[in-house]
């Protein structure tokens, strides 16, 4: 199987705090990683690093066989291959979800603005709101909100998704429209990391879990031997206190 | 609309209350039913319009030079960002009157002796003058509008593949947009008042008209209290425009 990708040894610290702790992580094409821990444990500074939001000081990052340095031609190629899904949305309020969709294809990648269209058309069929194209995202509820930066986030055909605790800021009952959306896409066999609270869901899609706390990947692998047997005192309470209620 | 309403009451009751008293007020220098009243109300108004092409003038040099001094000073390179901030600190700092004089009187010989033989008429001297003083500030109201912006409608931007570039032009002011400009209008302001200056380099503008009136009447009671009042007209309509615009900009900024 080919490498999707690659993390070595990397470290990163935030002034004095250490928020990656030498973690190693290799992913495949089409595999699903899903992360979780405890908040502060450096789950979201890891996925933040793969496409440079965060820059790591020290190990190695590849993607597709691209290595992460400080040339912005790797970095810009790196972006191009992989999409990312905030916790925020960050949708852009001032235009609507169709242009909000369209804005990365005809800006970055040159497709005429029909094209785009098309393509967004087709998204957001994919992610059940052609309904809203028009409207702007200040008028939608947060599930739509959510499932609108999926959709834009796919416009640019990425090889590699990542999910930054993609329900935490939901409510409660439209967590479940979102997360549909992600199981959609991980059938289809998108390559995704995703970092999130919910177990369920990520019992259903991880081909791998990984546990991490204080910068350190903790525990690693298949979701029935992590649910059903943690190797580690830590896992085990961590699993214990989400999985109470 | 109210308020100003009541500070012109109040301004128009004492103004009659003073000239109940014999000798204090002379306000036959501009009454216009007198030929020379006339001739000087006429001379003071017509100051009207240099001093509004001046200001608009300004305004207009300084938003663009502000936009060019802010985004280099929002850099994360020490560098890009050294001289953008040192030429605020440094123009925040020149008094404005200096700074006139050295531009009008002080330029053209630097021009000279570079050999560029460019007259600076007090027009142009006072426009240059106000627009360069004026643009530290504008620099200022751009990047506290566009630090504004949450950092994830940058990263947003990023991780669809926009350049830095892009990402300004097509997010970043969009948004920042409805952020500054009511700040920007309400500088307007202080360049319709600090163009009041360009009285001392000869541009024949308000002030420098309602000088030359007090020069030739002795009058400078009626004639300043007159110019105060033209001010004060100008910046009133200026204040209404910008609350109309905040209104705007803030209906359309509702939900999110």
């Amino acid at each position: 199987m080919t490498t999707a990708i690659e993390i070595k040894n990397v470290s990163k610290w935030f002034g004095d705090f250490k928020a990656l702790d030498d973690v190693s992580l290799t992913t495949s094409q089409g595999e699903k990683v899903v992360i979780c821990g405890p908040s502060g444990s450096g789950k979201s500074t890891l996925v933040r690093c793969i496409n440079r939001l965060e820059i790591h000081q020290k190990g190695t990052i590849k993607v597709r066989g691209i290595e992460l340095t400080d040339h912005d031609s790797s970095v810009s190629e790196i972006r191009s291959e992989v999409g990312m899904v905030f916790q925020q949305f960050n949708l852009f309020p001032h235009l609507t979800v169709l242009q909000n969709l369209t804005l990365g294809p005809t800006k970055a990648l040159g497709l005429s603005q029909k094209d785009a269209n098309e393509r967004a058309f087709k998204l957001l069929e994919r992610v059940r709101i052609p309904e809203q194209a028009n409207k702007k995202p200040g008028h939608l509820s947060g599930g739509q909100q959510q499932r609108v930066a999926i959709a834009r986030s796919l416009c640019m055909e990425p090889k590699i998704m990542l999910f930054d605790e993609p329900t935490s800021a939901l409510d409660p009952e439209m967590i479940s429209e979102v997360l549909d959306v992600i199981v959609d896409l991980a059938n289809e066999g998108m390559t995704m990391v995703v970092v999130t609270h919910e177990m369920g869901f990520a019992r259903k899609v991880a081909d791998r879990m990984v546990f991490m706390d204080e910068g350190k990947i903790i525990e690693m692998g298949k979701p029935k031997d992590f649910f059903d047997s943690p190797k580690t005192e830590r896992c085990k309470l961590f699993l214990n206190q989400i999985l109470q209620h | 609309m109210k308020k100003h309403f009541l500070i012109l009451v109040f301004l128009l009751i004492f103004l009659s209350g003073c000239s109940s008293q014999p000798g204090a007020w002379g306000w036959y220098v501009i009454d216009p039913t007198t030929k020379g009243g006339y001739n000087n109300v006429m001379f003071l108004l017509s100051g009207f319009s240099a001093t509004i092409q001046l200001s608009l003038l300004a305004a207009f040099f300084s938003i663009i030079l502000g936009l060019v001094v802010a985004l280099p000073g929002m850099s994360s390179n020490y560098w890009v960002r050294l001289p953008s901030r040192t030429y605020i600190e440094f123009i925040r700092a020149v008094p404005l009157l200096p700074m006139m004089f050295w531009i009008f009187y002080g330029l053209p010989v630097i021009l000279k002796s570079m050999g560029l033989n460019i007259p600076i008429d007090p027009f142009w001297g006072a426009v240059v003058t106000l627009a360069i003083s004026d643009s530290a500030f504008t620099a200022e109201i751009y990047r506290a509008g566009i630090q504004s912006i949450h950092k994830g409608q940058r990263e947003a931007a990023q991780t669809i593949g926009l350049t830095s570039f892009q990402t300004m032009r097509y997010v970043i002011l969009p948004q920042a947009i409805k952020r500054i400009l009511p700040p920007l209008a309400n500088q307007f302001i202080y360049i319709v008042k600090m163009s009041a200056f360009a009285s001392v380099i000869g541009m024949q503008e308000l002030m420098r008209r309602a000088n030359e009136v007090v020069v030739s009447e002795y009058r400078p009671l009626e004639v300043y209290t007159f110019l105060i009042f033209e001010y004060l007209i100008l910046v009133l309509i200026i204040s209404q425009a910008v609350r109309w615009l905040e209104r705007k900009m803030g209906s359309d900024e509702s939900r999110g």
